[in-house]
């Protein structure tokens, strides 16, 4: 059954003194609409929408018509308000809930809401005085429902939601790429009872089955056993027992295994099978970890068996019984891969204790807006990271270490719809991270330091960016601690958010300077890099035509390669380019690696351009300055001069010196005014510009802007060019397309070049052709 | 056409009769159930059967005293908590035989028959006793004894009293303890075990007893009406054409079969969940010691007081997923709250148990006989002894779950068929 247990600790009320820390909690109340609430046997979840004003930089393009206005920048940058929407997420214990719900009124301004979506086995009981609170009337939902919905939402909307647990490996969470379609799978509510429900689509499904042995059980059963109270309590008693001396094992009755039926004499013939045989007295710790092992493998069987009989092999788990408990993971999986012979795995969500809060939400958003017709992001800087300060684990202590837990989780909208590269050869196996840290612990020390000690130079950068802005130093100590302390929770919990990455400790950089309201630290870098280069663009392109072909290609990829040495993201770039005003061009061709490269197959690349031309190529651009303006467009410039159609996916956001969709724009209108081939391709739309959706250094071509798959399927698209560490190196380095592709990168950090078994400034060169 | 199919083979049997050393089939030992079946069966082709091979039977009598193993005639199944001895008296000892018989084998045979509580944990359940059975072509009556596995060593010890090993007995015997105190049996009695696989004979054992009837009457029944508690009665079942079968027997464990033929079945799965979790947990919440105590004090109990039903926690049913309001939510759910759990009885944590416990069961058997396609379902192990509570539950499980496509049936000599087994093998070795 979903209703989780109705058993309250004695009181409700707790120390009105304890006061809420505003700006952590219960963010963004003034502009909140739309509430929704689960409340279970122990925690309050509490959903709202809000809108986040933020600060972002805008480029506007100088009107240069008339005359060459040659010392004038090419274009001004200020900084914005925009407003971006938000769901909000704050998971905290029933204790508080009168005080959560008194802040909230106090701190609720401009709300035109007049419900409150409720779920939960407790929404009854606190009804009225959610009503009498908040002055909100309570309407009620079907917990099931918004349980499902909440998991559709999640598992299509946050990228490793779902993992599987393996006790004592490392890392012991081991998270599950998204899959382009979620449909069909089983989900295991284990409450204080057990619903098994199969979900088929959006709208579709079913509660197929369930079983009165759940959480209920273990709690009751528990506490008549142990003469312990509480939930946590029992778990934790139940992890220290030994459940074989309570149990009857097959070997108790055979002397060893059954063999001839592949039962092995560990395994329990009769759960508390030695109580009834033996006189004596039991431990409590044995009896718990006995109940807990009768009950995770009855519902590992049950799930089993529902699964076979509808042919299903993705099993989700939830509810209290499993919500961040390691203990209950491990048995659970364990009697799944015991009943299934592995053949299934069972699978468990970051964030399963939203599930019905988000439902609820999604339930009251749906009578306005369809909220799937937009894609959803996990605010890194605002989410709390898996058990990291999840309020389960040990509540009592928290309590009386006075501290006040909360678990908190924030999403994104982002303003269009996210989908897959249409050139993946298969979405359902891309990865776009190219090493998992959470896996691989000496390459996760080192990017921890790394970026830690990249710390300073990114404040002090974030500081300039605003140099009129009298608390730009103030924010930019607070996002310095901020990020300091996700580093350190990743340390510890390195699968906090999902799979740890380098792509995922830059998004997360990203998300906390956006935080601070440092929208775009480089902008004025970006700028006066960009006005730099186009003075040299002419000089470059008349000195590429002077070549012959053959050297004139090399040519091309060597000054694209030179150009993408200008990256500030990689420290040892950036340390040059603060000292050392100079380093242009030609001093960035100076460092590049001779060939051959360290990875080199630019004859096979040579060899098809001896071919006829692409049809379209899609090229994912990476810095501004050098290396977009004179890397990147004389090489556009040769492509459009093959007849070859040109799309240019840059970032839609800002992220650290790349160029953006808008600066892209008016570099390119500037371009074009320079040249006639660039301009001419503008204006047949041979060369046409789109945002990729990202505002990350990396790229994830699972989630991509929905116009930019659209344009690729319509130009028939059959050259994918990518870019750069962050798009070519740091992810997407195996990605497998349908089509050919070229992906390139200087290495500007010793530490990976020696993983490479190369040196600083290498270069990867990797030109394929898809597999027949 | 012979009850069961548990004859089938015979015909092959008695083409294969040419070759007098071989071992008798099942036909000879099952010949008293062989008769009662004909009598009810009115299709004429048995008779027919019979009569063809009326002549040559004799023949085989004459060789089967050859092939018949000396006296006693034991089968056993040694359990996890309790052994089952199944014990064949012969009544048809001719007076020559009678002074042959050397004086431990009339000890232990009266002994047997005439006790009825042997130590202070043995019983022999007089009420299962089958009359006139003809086993390898004699005569003689079927007793059922069962005693503690924790008292082997009391077990083991008598039988150096009564000095069995001397008899030159095989002792045929099933279940894990078969393997576990195979040892003992060597060092404390000097007495060979036959080990064979449980649930070889838990099917065979299923399929004779069933063939040879309950004195008479049907060993198999059902419950009739089941959903229905004041028109729910006991009627038997003629189990002619078992196949499939899904074959659930609880003892400590519980295991599932699938049983497709005499010769072909499967286990398909079990669970830990079984009598002994009833009776240890029982244990452990009401301080009782037998399964006996167990079941009285789970008789006067009312399990809605400890489990949390639907209507408890959606005030009535739950329509949206077709979930009745008396059905339960989460056993043992109210014991969560402290209130509860120090206002309810040791009578209601006994019931609670074994509602728990035999629903259990019977939802992991509904989701096997679906996975399985498989529409009828035999339940036996000493759970169901004396337990109507547990056997209407399931009866009333199967029926209300699968809306009528499964049915529920038991057998009288509940926990005794893995004895009968080893017994049968004894007597008529399966040729492995």
């Amino acid at each position: 059954m979903a209703a989780s247990g109705q058993m309250k600790r004695s009181s409700h009320s707790m120390d009105k003194s304890i006061i809420l820390p505003p700006d952590e909690i219960f963010r963004n109340l003034e502009n909140a609409k739309r509430f929704a609430i689960d409340i279970g046997g122990s925690l309050t979840k509490l959903a709202y929408y809000s809108t986040v004003q933020h600060k972002v930089a805008k480029v506007r393009s100088f009107d240069h018509t008339g005359k060459e206005a040659v010392d004038e920048p090419l274009y001004e940058i200020s900084v914005q308000e925009e407003v971006t929407a938000r769901l909000h997420f704050i998971k905290f214990e029933n204790a508080y809930i009168e005080t959560c719900l008194d802040f909230i009124k106090d701190h609720l301004v401009n709300t035109e809401t007049k419900v409150i979506k409720a779920t939960g086995g407790g929404a009854y009981k606190f009804k009225d005085l959610i009503e009498k609170k908040l002055q909100l009337k309570v309407d009620k939902e079907d917990e099931m429902s918004c349980l499902i919905k909440g998991c559709n939402f999640v598992l299509k909307n946050i990228p490793h939601e779902a993992f599987v647990y393996v006790k004592h490996a490392d890392p012991e969470f081991r998270f599950q790429t998204t899959q382009p379609d979620i449909f069909p799978y089983l989900l295991v509510n284990i409450g204080s009872g057990v619903s098994i429900v199969k979900v088929e689509s959006e709208d579709k499904f079913e509660r197929i089955g369930g079983s009165s042995i759940g959480g209920g059980t273990f709690w009751g059963l528990g506490a008549l056993l142990t003469n312990t109270k509480r939930f946590d309590e029992l778990l934790q008693l139940a992890s220290r027992g030994q459940h074989a001396s309570v149990d009857m094992l097959v070997k108790d009755i055979y002397g060893g295994g059954y063999s001839c039926l592949g039962l092995t004499g560990d395994l329990i013939a009769s759960s508390f099978g030695k109580s009834a045989t033996e006189d004596r007295e039991f431990s409590k710790a044995d009896m718990a970890k006995s109940l807990l092992h009768m009950i995770s493998n009855d519902i590992g069987q049950l799930a089993c068996l529902y699964a076979k009989l509808h042919n299903l092999n993705r099993v989700y788990f939830g509810g209290f019984f499993i919500r961040g408990h390691p203990v209950t993971m491990h048995t659970i999986t364990y009697s799944i891969n015991f009943f299934t012979k592995g053949e299934v795995q069972a699978l468990f969500l970051r964030h399963e204790g939203y599930l019905g809060a988000i439902g609820a939400f999604l339930k009251g958003a749906e009578e306005d807006t369809d909220p799937n017709q937009y894609s959803w992001g996990e605010n890194y800087a605002g989410s709390s990271g898996l058990m990291s300060v999840s309020p389960e684990l040990y509540p009592m202590q928290r309590t009386r270490s006075g501290t006040f837990p909360f678990d908190m989780l924030e999403m994104d909208r982002l303003d269009r719809q996210l989908v897959n590269l249409p050139l993946l050869l298969d979405p359902s196996s891309y990865i776009p991270d190219t090493v998992d840290l959470t896996e691989d612990a000496m390459a996760r020390e080192y990017w921890l330091s790394c970026f830690e000690e990249a710390l300073d130079g990114v404040v002090s950068r974030a500081v300039a960016s605003q140099p009129d802005l009298t608390d730009a130093k103030e924010r930019a100590e607070k996002f310095s601690q901020k990020y300091q302390h996700k580093l350190k929770t990743l340390r510890q919990q390195p699968f906090a958010y999902g799979s740890l990455t380098v792509r995922s400790l830059l998004d997360t950089r990203e998300h906390c300077l956006n935080e601070f309201n440092f929208p775009d630290p480089y902008s004025k870098i970006k700028q006066r890099e960009n006005d730099w280069a186009l003075k040299f663009f002419h000089k470059v392109v008349k000195s590429l035509e002077s070549l012959n072909w053959e050297e004139r290609q090399f040519s091309l990829v060597k000054g694209l390669l030179a150009g993408n040495v200008f990256d500030w993201g990689a420290k040892a770039v950036s340390d040059i380019l603060v000292t050392d005003p100079d380093f242009g061009f030609e001093e960035a061709k100076q460092q590049l690696q001779e060939r051959p490269w360290l990875i080199d197959t630019y004859n096979k690349w040579i060899e098809r351009l001896k071919g006829p031309p692409h049809k379209c190529a899609l090229f994912f651009v990476d810095n501004s300055g050098i290396d977009i303006i004179l890397g990147v467009f004389p090489l556009v410039r040769e492509l459009l001069c093959r007849g070859t159609e040109v799309i240019l996916a840059s970032n839609s956001g800002p992220a650290l010196n790349d160029v953006t969709y808008s600066e892209l724009q008016i570099l390119t209108e500037r371009i074009a005014a320079m040249d006639s081939v660039i301009q001419s391709g503008v204006q047949k739309e041979q060369l046409i510009l789109v945002q990729s959706g990202s505002s990350s250094p990396c790229l994830d071509l699972s989630r991509l802007d929905k116009g930019l798959a659209t344009v690729v399927r319509e130009r028939h698209t059959d050259l994918v060019i990518i870019e750069g560490m962050g798009r070519a190196i740091h992810t997407n380095f195996y990605a497998a397309l349908c089509c050919e592709s070229l992906k390139l990168a200087v290495i500007k950090n010793s530490w990976l070049a020696d993983r490479f078994g190369g040196k600083i400034f290498s270069v990867v060169f990797k030109y394929e052709q898809p597999c027949k | 056409m012979e009850v069961n199919g548990y004859y089938f083979n015979d015909g092959k049997a008695e083409k294969e009769e040419d070759a007098p050393e071989k071992p008798p089939e099942e036909k000879e030992l099952s010949g008293g159930g062989r008769e009662d079946a004909v009598a009810e069966s009115s299709g004429g082709g048995v008779p027919r059967e019979r009569l063809a091979s009326h002549s040559r039977t004799r023949q085989r009598i004459d060789s089967l005293k050859k092939n018949r193993p000396p006296f006693p005639w034991f089968g056993m199944d040694i359990g996890g908590t309790l052994v089952k001895l199944v014990y064949f008296e012969p009544k048809d000892i001719t007076a020559e035989e009678e002074q042959e018989e050397v004086e431990n084998l009339k000890s232990i045979r009266r002994y047997l028959t005439s006790n009825v509580a042997y130590g202070s944990t043995g019983i022999r359940d007089v009420h299962l006793e089958l009359k006139d059975l003809t086993l390898c072509g004699r005569k003689g009556n079927l007793h059922f004894i069962r005693f503690p596995t924790q008292d082997m060593s009391v077990f083991l010890q008598m039988g150096r009293d009564k000095h069995f090993s001397s008899l030159h007995t095989t002792l045929c015997a099933t279940g894990g303890g078969a393997y576990k105190f195979e040892p003992d049996f060597r060092t404390m009695a000097d007495l060979q075990l036959h080990k064979l696989d449980e649930l070889d004979c838990l099917v065979r054992g299923v399929l004779y007893i069933d063939s040879v009837k309950f004195n008479g009457s049907s060993e198999c029944y059902y419950f009739e009406n089941p959903t229905d508690p004041d028109l729910c009665q006991k009627k038997p079942y003629n189990l002619e054409n078992p196949y499939p079968l899904l074959l659930v027997n609880i003892g400590s464990g519980v295991s599932i079969l699938a049983v497709y033929s005499k010769d072909n079945y499967k286990r398909v799965t079990g669970t830990s969940l079984g009598g002994g979790t009833f009776l240890g947990l029982c244990c452990l919440l009401t301080g009782c010691s037998t399964f006996e105590e167990a079941l009285e004090m789970a008789s006067h109990g009312d399990s809605t007081r400890v489990d949390k039903l639907v209507k408890d926690i959606y005030g009535g049913d739950y329509e949206r997923f077709g979930l009745p309001g008396w059905a339960v939510a989460s056993s043992f759910g109210n014991m969560m709250c402290k209130e509860k759990r120090e206002s309810v009885g040791k009578e209601d944590l006994a019931r609670a148990t074994l509602v728990t416990i035999t629903n259990n069961i019977g939802s992991i058997t509904r989701m096997c006989a679906l996975n399985e396609n498989i529409n009828r379902v035999v339940f036996v192990g000493n759970f169901l002894r004396i337990n109507t509570l547990s056997m209407r539950l399931l009866a009333y499980a199967m029926d209300y779950w699968s809306k009528g496509q499964l049915k529920a049936l038991f057998l009288e000599h509940e926990g005794y068929f893995g004895a009968v087994g080893a017994l049968l093998e004894l007597l008529n070795p399966s040729q492995l």
